[in-house]
């Protein structure tokens, strides 16, 4: 007789958005540690100064010391479309993920655009500064970029500030699953009391209108394929989209 | 009528103190009103079935067709008896026999 055998399928879950502050180690120890506990494999910071190559090593060290994987990642809130353009090309390169901050409608719509652009983050409580509309969300549709979303403000927040937000978060996360814009759930925590399992994250989705299997992917599947795909195209064998360097002539 | 069905849910409870009995199930109550409503939480059919204090150990009881809210409510506790704390879901189970042999 013949024996199926069916191997579970274990998601690996990601934080990419923990803020430290990389002069404290202690802290940053901390706040890996838990993540590591509350079943994090990769974890990603968004640092408060820029860091030097040797910080960088540390914080790198200290992930492999707690089993979790380091995605390096750089934050940036650029004020027009030059500055944007700028810092793409200049880091591009050297992060694994690019998270930019939009405060204006003008930075938005180029980050959308630029396939050099993984994650888009709207910070702000203020219903006019959230720029994730249709045409922000066609543009980001066409080329790689994610809508990302912070679960801090739904921890801290109370009241009519958080239903608020629940209203723009809710109407944001319609328009990008009409326009199949992957949506990538990240703590935003600077404080390890206030992180939660992944699939605590993920339930918070719940209040926004995701459904069980989309919320389960905003918190492992997505940051995963952005991950992935990055370290391909940084990786010496990259050539272009499709093409690797399979092996190389010896002669 | 038909019958509803159910799921039980184990919990750790962190905290600066130990909280009690009490003062655990106020906040999951109070977290779910705040979210939900009144009506919202009259509907969840939430319930106490054990606490461990030694262990910080909790296991509830909700409908089913009200997991997701309750989940999505104890995600966002911040403080429990007036002081920091947090409550994470270990495990969910339809029984409470796969619940406790879930965790062992």
């Amino acid at each position: 007789m013949q024996v199926l055998r069916v191997t579970a399928m274990t998601r690996r879950f990601a934080d990419l958005h923990l803020r430290i502050n990389i002069k404290n180690p202690q802290g940053t120890q901390r706040l890996i540690s838990k993540a590591a506990r509350l079943g994090y494999s990769q974890v990603s910071f968004a640092l408060t100064s820029n860091p030097s190559g040797d910080e960088l090593a540390k914080l790198k060290a200290m992930c492999h010391d707690a089993k979790v994987d380091f995605v390096s990642r750089a934050d940036f809130y650029p004020r027009s479309e030059m500055d944007l353009t700028r810092f793409l090309r200049k880091f591009r390169r050297q992060f694994e993920v690019i998270c930019i901050l939009c405060d204006n409608k003008e930075v938005a719509r180029q980050a959308a655009k630029d396939r050099r652009v993984d994650l888009l983050n709207f910070g702000s409580l203020d219903y006019h500064k959230r720029f994730f509309d249709r045409a922000e969300a066609e543009l980001a549709s066409g080329c790689l970029a994610a809508l990302e979303v912070d679960v801090k403000p739904l921890l801290v927040l109370e009241g009519p500030p958080r239903v608020r937000l629940l209203m723009s978060l809710r109407r944001e996360v319609a328009v990008a699953q009409e326009f199949h814009v992957p949506i990538v759930v990240s703590s935003g925590l600077s404080e390890a009391r206030l992180m939660r399992m992944p699939k605590d994250m993920a339930s918070l989705t719940f209040l926004f209108g995701l459904d069980e299997a989309s919320s389960l992917d905003t918190v492992s599947t997505n940051p995963a394929v952005i991950v992935k795909r990055n370290r391909e195209k940084l990786s010496n064998r990259f050539v272009a989209p499709g093409i690797t360097i399979v092996r190389e002539d010896q002669t | 009528m038909k019958r509803v069905k159910r799921r039980y849910l184990a919990l750790q409870v962190e905290c600066e103190i130990q909280p009690t009995e009490r003062e655990f199930i106020d906040a999951v109550w109070a977290a779910v009103t705040r979210l939900y409503g009144e009506v919202g939480a009259s509907q969840t059919g939430l319930a106490l079935i054990s606490f461990n204090v030694e262990r910080a150990v909790a296991v509830i009881r909700v409908s089913l067709a009200s997991l997701n809210m309750v989940r999505a409510s104890l995600a966002t506790i911040t403080s429990l008896a007036g002081k920091e704390g947090s409550v994470q879901v270990l495990s969910v189970s339809g029984t409470l026999k796969a619940l406790f042999s879930n965790r062992k």
